[in-house]
């Protein structure tokens, strides 16, 4: 009987290794940003090309930066979300356009609708490097003091928004 | 020049038999063919991506990214993968090699941003002692194992030695044995 054991053992060992393997998200790279200053940019306004906006224009209020574009699928997904967050006035959403053209951005707008309080552009995906970018979308919670506290990979969805966002926001306002 | 053209060629002269084959190709149209399909790939050079002016920091990035993951497609490498993504971290490395940046500060700057995921070479740290120490510790206990089994086998196998008595039997035997074959 024992000679049994040792090799179930190492089978059932195995098995919830290969369990716990499966349950990975190995797209969702944590992002070492988060408990860091959110890295500072100024950019051209999708709206205006000729105002400016600067990260440090938001210090002293909490704020989302949320990454989209006109070509990505999955922000057509959260984009009602986000509209419907915007709605609510509960906190400030700011979009970064990445590697968009501009009329495409303002027309992919026009039909969505447009929760951003304002979109920069960045069309080389420099602003992106710097906040760690990999993916489209991808939407960062920065506190009053301008450090990134919550980076959600893929698209916002009303689960994450429940329970984790909401709840972040809140608490940093408070 | 139009390279779909030598397929319309061998599908307008495509042989009723194999048999025919060498009677429906001209040699002048089996030059023609020959010819396309030598400058084929002549047409696809356009599409590579622009070599940089500095072929010293091209070879050097190449090697820098050599060893740094894709994180769009995270069983490529930066130098090899072809996603947008990659486009943009390649030319970011070589700008910074441009602005004199060490390989050491270049790969700080993208771990600040990707983590050490961006890595291939995971750096030695609490976290991943496991990691690298892991088949080690494999390689250890299996050597111990083993040891220790062929070191029980041999007691198994090895014979005990032979009593008084039972020495004295096996020589009667021996011995009765000779004189029987005698």
């Amino acid at each position: 009987m024992t000679r049994f054991l040792l090799p179930l053992a190492a089978f059932i060992v195995l098995v919830v290794f290969l369990a716990v393997g499966l349950g990975l998200k190995p797209r969702e790279v944590p992002s070492p940003l988060i408990g860091k200053p959110a890295p500072i940019f100024q950019s051209q306004l999708l709206h205006e090309p000729g105002k400016m906006l600067a990260s440090q224009d938001n210090l002293g209020k909490v704020w989302l930066l949320n990454v989209w574009a006109s070509w990505c699928v999955s922000c057509r997904e959260e984009h009602p979300l986000l509209v419907e967050l915007a709605r609510s006035g509960i906190v400030p959403i700011y979009g970064l356009n990445y590697k968009d053209k501009r009329d495409l951005a303002l027309q992919w707008l026009n039909q969505y609708g447009d929760p951003y309080t304002v979109s920069v552009v960045d069309p080389e995906g420099r602003i992106g490097i710097d906040y760690g970018v990999y993916g489209v979308p991808e939407t960062y919670v920065i506190d009053k003091n301008g450090v990134i506290r919550h980076k959600q990979i893929g698209p916002v969805t009303v689960e994450s928004l429940e329970k984790k966002i909401l709840p972040l926001i809140k608490e940093l306002q408070g | 020049m139009n390279p779909a053209l030598p397929f319309t060629l061998l599908k307008n002269s495509y042989p009723q038999k194999i048999s025919g084959l060498r009677n429906t190709f001209s040699a002048k149209q089996f030059i023609l063919l020959l010819v396309f399909v030598l400058l084929a790939p002549l047409s696809w050079a356009k599409e590579a991506a622009p070599v940089a002016e500095d072929p010293v920091i091209e070879k050097r990035m190449l090697a820098l990214s050599e060893d740094l993951r894709c994180l769009v497609c995270q069983n490529e490498s930066l130098a090899g993968s072809r996603a947008d993504f990659a486009n943009d971290l390649r030319r970011e490395i070589r700008e910074q090699m441009q602005a004199n940046k060490s390989d050491r500060e270049i790969i700080d700057f993208l771990v600040a941003r990707y983590g050490d995921f961006v890595l291939y070479r995971p750096p030695v740290k609490p976290a991943t002692y496991l990691l690298w120490g892991g088949p080690f510790v494999f390689l250890l206990t299996g050597a111990g194992i083993l040891f220790f089994y062929l070191k029980r086998r041999r007691k198994q196998i090895e014979e005990p030695p032979l009593t008084e008595e039972q020495h004295r039997h096996a020589e009667a035997l021996l011995k009765e044995n000779k004189g029987n074959n005698a």
